[in-house]
C-alpha cells in the first residue's frame, strides 16, 4: 500500500540533512524544497519523510522546536545538529566518490573488455 | 531526548505527531486551494499524497526504536484476552506449562544448592583443599590425604598459602546423658578463623590449646548443646567426657555449621593428640585446607608446594619418593548425586519440550485459522513486525503466567523432593529456592514462549493479503502442514527417549534385584559397635570385652548366631589391601588388591554365606597358631587360576607371617547389587580377629560392627540387645542399625528413584505426545472436510477415507519413532556413565517401549480417523 521511494535506499537521508542545513526547516518545508531544488526528477515520497525525520531525530543527527511560522502558525522546525553536520559532510565526500565511480563504470567504453 | 524520558512522555508525543502531520497537511490543502482546488478536494489530496496518515503515524512510532517498549502493556493486555477468550486452551496450556517449568525448577533447586553454590564460608572462591599426589597409581587413584608431618612442613614452607589441618576423630561421650557414639573432629586452632567462621557462644581455640599436654578443652555443635546442655549458657565450662578423657567447652559452633557436607558434635585441637599417627609419614587421611594469602595466586601456591615436596621427597625417600602436594579450589564433592541431577533436569526439559511442542502446534492451528484477522489488521496499517511482536507478546504472557505457576509448584514440592532422594541429598540444607532460580524459571518460561511462539508470529502476513482476505481460511498451506508435521514428530521422538530411557532403567533394575547378594538376607541385623574408651587402650583388655559382649549378645533370646564383622557387606568400607601370593613380590603399587574382612567364626552362620570348598575359620584359630584366612572364588579364579588354592599362602600388610587358606567360600556383593560388578576390587578374603596383631586391636575395634542371626524379625532384638552389651560402665553402644534387607534394598534405592521419576516423566511425556497428535489430526482433518467430502461423493468409501488420515499420521509416527531411537541410544550412553549398573539401552526395553508409542499414537489418531470417515459428503460440501 505504501508507495515505494524512488530514491536510492538511504539516499533521503542524505537529502534532508542538505536540505535542512542552511537554517531550520518545518517538515513541510523540507517536503517542498526536496520536491523543487530536485525540479520534479525525483519523486520525494511523502510517506516516508516523516518517518525519516523520525529516525534522524532519534539519531541525533537533527534536533527539533516548535516555532511559529510566518503565518503565526505552530510548526515543528528541525535543525541540523554538530553530530548532523558531521554526518553530512562525510556523506557527501562518500557520494561523491560512488557517483564518481559508478560514472566511470558507466563511460567505459564497449572496448573497456579488450 | 533519552528513550527513558521518551516512554515517560508518550502522550505529549503522541500529540506532537498528530499536530506535525495535521499541520502538513492544511499547509498542503491550503496551497492546493490557491491554485484552484475545491477545499474537500485539496484536503483529500492531501492525506492521498502523505500516504494515510494512520500508516505514517506507525511508520514514526517504529521510528522511534523504543516502540516494543512502548506496545508491550497494550500486547500483554491483548495476550490475556485472547487467553480468556478461549478458557479450554488456556487451561491446558498454562497446566502444561506450570508442570514442565515446575518439573524443570525443582531440578535446577536441588543443581543450584547442591553443586552451584559455594561453601558458605568467607571468600570460598580463594580456599584450597591441599592433596599428596604420586606419581604412580593405585585402584583409588593418585590422590592421598595428607600426613601430619607433611602438613606440618608444608605450612611452615609455604609463603603464598595458610594452612589449616583437620581430621575425623569418632568415640563416645559417656557423660553428661546417655553414652553414644558421635563424630568428631579435631582441628587446628587456625581452622575456623581461616574459614571465616565464629563461634556462637564463648570462645575457639587459642594458639596455646593446640599444644600436646595443654588444658583439654573442646567445642561442641549447636544441636549437641541442645541435645545435651539444653541451650544453656551453663555449658561454657562444663565438664564432656568423650573418648574417656574429661574436657572443658570452651564454646558452641554456630547452627548449621559444617565441614564440607558433614556436621561433627565434638571438636577438639588437633595439637593436643598424642598418639603415633601424628608423627607417622605414612598414615594418610588428615584433611588439609587452605586460604591463599592477598596478593599470590593459585599458581604460585601450587609451584610452591612442588618445591616442598620435592625437598621432603630427598628428605625422606622411604615414605616421600615419588611423592608431591597439590591444591584444588575447595569446591563441594557430591559423587553419584551429580549425574543424577543432571539427568533428571534434561528429563525435565525434554517433558517441557513435549508440552512447547504441544502448544505450539496447538497456536499454529489457532494462527492459520485466524489467517483472515490478521490480514484485516495489516489492511488496516498494523506492520508486519508489529503483527508478529503481539503474537509474541500473547505467547509470553501464557509463558511467564505458567512459569509463575511452576514456580509455585516448585517452591511446594521441592523439600519433599529433597527428602524423598534415597540415602540423603548431599547438601540438602543448601537447597532453596533464591534468584538464581527465579532466574532460570523465568528464562526458561520465556525461552518456551518463544519457542511456541515464533511458529505462528512468523505467518504474520505480508503479502498475498487480498487473497487471504477473499479466501477465508478453508484450506492449509503446504507450509503450516509440514511445521504440524515437525511438531508431531520431535513430540514422539522425545517421548521415545524417555520411554526407552526409563524402560532401560526399570530392565536393569529389575535384573539388579533379582541377584544374589551373597549372603542370606533375611533375619540378620547389623549394627556398628563401639567398645567402651576404656578398654581399648589395650589389647587384651578389648579382646577380653569382645569376648563377653559376643558372650552376652547369643544370650539374648531370638539370637541364633552373633558374629564380629569390620566391613558390613553393601556397605562401602574401607578394608581394601594390597597382597601377594609369594613372599618375594614387585613393588606395592603393582599388586592386587583384595576386601579383607577381619570376622569372628560365626561370621559364616550369621551372614550366611555358602562355604564352596575347605573349611570356614574356628575357634581354633586363635593367637599363637597357624594364621589362616579364607578367601572367596573370586580371589581364588584371580590369584590361583586353575589351581587348588586350599593350603596356599597370602601375604597381606596384615601380620608378620603369611596367611593359609583354609577354605573358598561364595561371593559376597560387597559393594551392592548394582555396583559390584563394576567394582575395581571384588575379591575377598576372611582372617580371625583372634590372630589380629595387638597393635591393630584398637584401630579395628573402632570400625567393627556385629552381624545377628535371628529367628525372627531381627528389629525386635535391637532393643534387648541394646542393653546386653552396654557393658559394666554402661557406656557400650550401638549405632548405625540396619538388617541385611534394609542394606539390600539401599543399594539399589539411587536406580528405583530414577527409574520411578523418569518413569514418571516418560508417561506424561507420552500422554502429552498423544494428545499432540490427536489434537493436530484433528485439526488438519477439520480442514480437509471439504476435501474429503468431494472425494467421498465421487465413490470413495468411508473405510478409504480413515485409512488416508490414518497414512497420514502413521508416516509422522514412525518418522518420529526412529529420530527418537536414535536419540535413546545417545541417552542410553550417557547414562551409562550418570548411573551405576546401566550398561547402555537395553534392547528389550527400546522395542517394547517404542511398540507401547506407536500403539498410543495411533491409539490417539484413531478418534480423527474416524471422524474423518464419518463425514457426510453432503454436508461437507454445502460448508463450500
Amino acid at each position: 500500500m505504501r508507495k515505494k521511494p524512488d530514491l536510492p535506499q538511504g539516499t533521503l537521508d542524505l537529502l534532508i540533512l542538505r536540505v535542512v542545513s542552511p537554517g531550520p526547516l518545518h517538515g513541510y518545508a523540507i517536503a517542498q524544497r526536496l520536491q523543487q531544488v530536485s525540479s520534479g526528477v525525483v519523486q520525494a515520497p511523502q510517506g516516508s519523510l516523516y518517518p525519516a525525520l523520525h529516525r534522524l531525530e532519534n539519531r541525533g543527527l537533527l534536533a527539533a522546536d516548535w516555532k511559529r511560522t510566518d503565518s503565526g502558525r505552530e510548526a515543528k522546525f528541525y535543525r541540523l545538529t554538530r553530530k548532523g553536520k558531521a554526518r553530512l559532510a562525510a556523506e557527501r565526500v562518500s557520494w561523491a566518490r560512488l557517483v564518481e565511480a559508478v560514472g566511470l563504470i558507466l563511460a567505459m567504453g564497449e572496448g573497456g573488455a579488450e | 531526548m533519552r528513550w527513558p524520558i521518551r516512554l515517560l512522555r508518550r502522550r505529549a508525543m503522541e500529540e506532537e505527531l498528530e499536530k506535525e502531520l495535521r499541520f502538513h497537511i492544511e499547509e498542503r490543502a491550503a496551497e492546493l486551494m490557491t491554485r484552484g482546488c475545491e477545499p474537500e478536494e485539496a484536503r483529500r489530496r492531501a492525506r492521498l499524497e502523505l500516504g494515510g496518515p494512520e500508516q505514517v503515524k506507525e511508520a514514526c512510532r517504529d521510528a522511534r526504536g523504543t516502540r516494543w517498549v512502548e506496545d508491550l502493556p497494550r500486547d500483554a493486555r491483548y495476550g490475556l484476552r485472547t487467553l480468556r477468550q478461549q478458557p479450554g486452551f488456556a487451561c491446558v496450556a498454562l497446566l502444561t506449562l506450570a508442570l514442565g517449568t515446575g518439573a524443570a525448577t525443582v531440578m535446577f533447586t536441588l543443581i543450584n544448592g547442591v553443586l552451584l553454590k559455594p561453601f558458605a564460608y568467607r571468600d570460598p572462591s580463594r580456599l584450597l583443599r591441599l592433596m599428596e599426589r604420586t606419581e604412580w597409581s593405585t585402584p583409588f587413584g593418585n590422590l592421598w590425604g595428607f600426613t601430619y608431618p607433611n602438613y606440618l612442613d608444608c605450612r611452615r614452607e609455604s609463603r603464598a598459602l595458610d594452612l589449616a589441618v583437620w581430621n575425623i576423630r569418632r568415640g563416645t561421650v559417656s557423660a553428661p546423658g546417655t553414652p553414644a557414639y558421635v563424630d568428631g573432629i579435631e582441628v587446628s586452632q587456625s581452622l575456623f578463623s581461616m574459614l571465616g567462621v565464629k563461634v556462637e557462644l564463648g570462645r575457639g581455640f587459642l594458639p596455646e590449646e593446640d599444644r600436646a599436654g595443654a588444658a583439654p578443652v573442646a567445642i561442641v555443635s549447636h544441636d549437641f548443646w541442645e541435645r545435651r546442655y539444653g541451650g544453656s549458657a551453663a555449658a561454657l565450662g562444663a565438664r564432656l567426657v568423650f573418648d574417656g578423657t574429661a574436657y572443658t567447652i570452651a564454646g558452641v559452633m554456630p547452627a548449621g555449621f559444617r565441614m564440607e557436607d558433614d556436621d561433627y558434635d565434638v571438636i577438639t585441637p588437633i595439637g593436643q593428640d598424642t598418639s603415633a599417627v601424628m608423627r607417622n609419614r605414612e598414615a594418610h587421611g588428615f584433611g588439609v585446607w587452605a586460604r591463599l594469602r592477598p596478593g599470590w595466586t593459585m599458581k604460585q601456591a601450587q609451584a610452591e608446594l612442588a618445591v616442598v615436596g620435592r625437598r621432603l621427597a630427598r628428605e625422606y625417600p622411604e615414605s616421600n619418593r615419588g611423592r608431591t602436594f597439590v591444591a584444588e579450589g575447595l569446591r563441594p564433592r557430591v559423587g553419584a548425586a551429580g549425574p543424577a541431577l543432571w539427568l533428571l533436569l534434561a528429563a525435565a526439559g525434554l517433558v517441557l519440550s513435549i508440552g512447547c511442542a504441544n502448544i505450539a502446534s496447538l497456536l499454529l492451528a489457532r494462527a492459520v485459522s485466524r489467517e483472515r484477522e490478521m490480514a484485516m489488521r495489516a489492511a488496516l496499517g498494523a506492520g508486519r513486525g508489529r503483527l508478529a511482536r503481539q503474537c509474541l507478546a500473547e505467547s509470553a504472557v501464557m509463558a511467564l503466567a505458567g512459569g509463575a505457576l511452576g514456580v509455585g509448584l516448585a517452591a511446594v514440592s521441592v523439600r519433599p523432593f529433597v527428602a524423598w532422594w534415597p540415602g540423603g541429598l548431599p547438601r540438602a540444607q543448601e537447597v532453596a529456592l533464591d534468584w538464581r532460580v527465579l532466574l532460570f524459571a523465568a528464562g526458561i518460561s520465556l525461552a518456551s514462549g518463544m519457542v511456541f511462539g515464533l511458529a505462528p508470529a512468523l505467518r504474520a502476513p505480508a503479502r498475498g493479503l487480498e487473497k487471504a482476505l477473499r479466501a477465508g481460511a478453508r484450506t492449509v498451506g503446504g507450509g503450516a502442514r509440514k511445521l504440524h508435521g515437525a511438531f508431531v514428530i520431535s513430540e514422539i521422538a522425545i517421548a521415545v527417549v524417555l520411554l526407552v530411557s526409563a524402560g532401560t532403567l526399570g530392565r536393569t533394575l529389575l535384573r539388579q534385584a533379582s541377584l544374589d547378594p551373597g549372603v542370606r538376607t533375611d533375619n540378620v541385623l547389623t549394627a556398628r559397635t563401639a567398645l567402651s574408651p576404656a578398654v581399648l587402650a589395650e589389647a587384651g583388655r578389648a579382646r577380653a570385652a569382645w569376648r563377653e559382649l559376643l558372650e552376652r549378645a547369643r544370650g539374648v533370646s531370638g539370637v541364633e548366631a552373633v558374629a564380629m564383622i569390620d566391613t558390613v557387606p553393601m556397605r562401602e568400607g574401607s578394608n581394601q589391601v594390597y597382597y601377594s601370593t609369594s613372599a618375594a613380590a614387585g613393588p606395592q603399587s603393582e599388586r592386587p588388591v583384595v576386601l579383607a574382612n577381619c570376622v569372628t567364626p560365626d561370621y559364616l552362620k550369621a551372614a550366611g554365606i555358602v562355604l564352596r570348598r575347605g573349611r570356614f575359620l574356628t575357634d581354633q584359630d586363635r593367637a599363637g597358631a597357624e594364621p589362616v584366612a579364607v578367601i572367596d572364588e573370586v580371589m581364588a579364579e584371580q590369584a590361583f587360576p586353575g589351581r587348588d588354592p586350599i593350603g596356599r599362602q597370602v601375604w597381606t600388610g596384615i601380620g608378620e607371617k603369611p596367611w593359609k587358606v583354609v577354605g573358598v567360600v561364595g561371593h559376597v556383593r560387597q559393594w551392592g547389587l548394582a555396583a559390584d560388578d563394576q567394582a575395581s576390587v571384588r575379591a575377598q578374603l576372611y582372617y580371625p580377629f583372634a590372630q589380629l596383631p595387638d597393635g591393630l586391636v584398637r584401630r579395628w575395634s573402632e570400625l567393627m560392627s556385629i552381624a545377628v542371626r535371628t529367628s525372627g524379625d531381627p528389629l525386635r532384638v535391637v532393643e534387648p540387645l541394646r542393653r546386653a552389651v552396654s557393658g559394666e560402665g554402661g557406656d557400650q553402644v550401638l549405632y548405625e542399625i540396619n538388617t541385611f534387607e534394609q542394606l539390600a534394598r539401599a543399594t539399589l534405592a539411587r536406580q528405583r528413584f530414577l527409574a520411578v521419576l523418569i518413569g514418571a516423566f516418560a508417561v506424561v511425556a507420552l500422554l502429552l505426545a498423544c494428545i499432540g497428535i490427536a489434537g493436530v489430526l484433528a485439526y488438519l482433518t477439520s480442514k480437509r472436510t471439504a476435501e474429503i467430502g468431494l472425494r467421498m461423493a465421487l465413490g470413495a468409501r468411508s473405510g478409504e477415507m480413515a485409512w488416508m488420515v490414518l497414512r497420514q499420521s502413521l508416516a509422522m509416527i514412525l518418522a518420529g519413532a526412529g529420530l527418537g531411537a536414535c536419540g535413546a541410544l545417545a541417552a542410553g550412553r550417557w547414562m551409562a556413565h550418570a548411573v551405576e549398573g546401566i550398561r547402555g539401552v537395553e534392547p528389550e526395553a527400546l522395542a517394547a517401549m517404542t511398540a507401547v508409542l506407536v500403539l498410543a499414537a495411533l491409539a490417539a489418531s484413531y478418534v480423527p480417523a474416524l471422524r474423518a470417515s464419518r463425514i457426510d459428503p453432503l454436508r461437507a460440501l454445502r460448508q463450500e
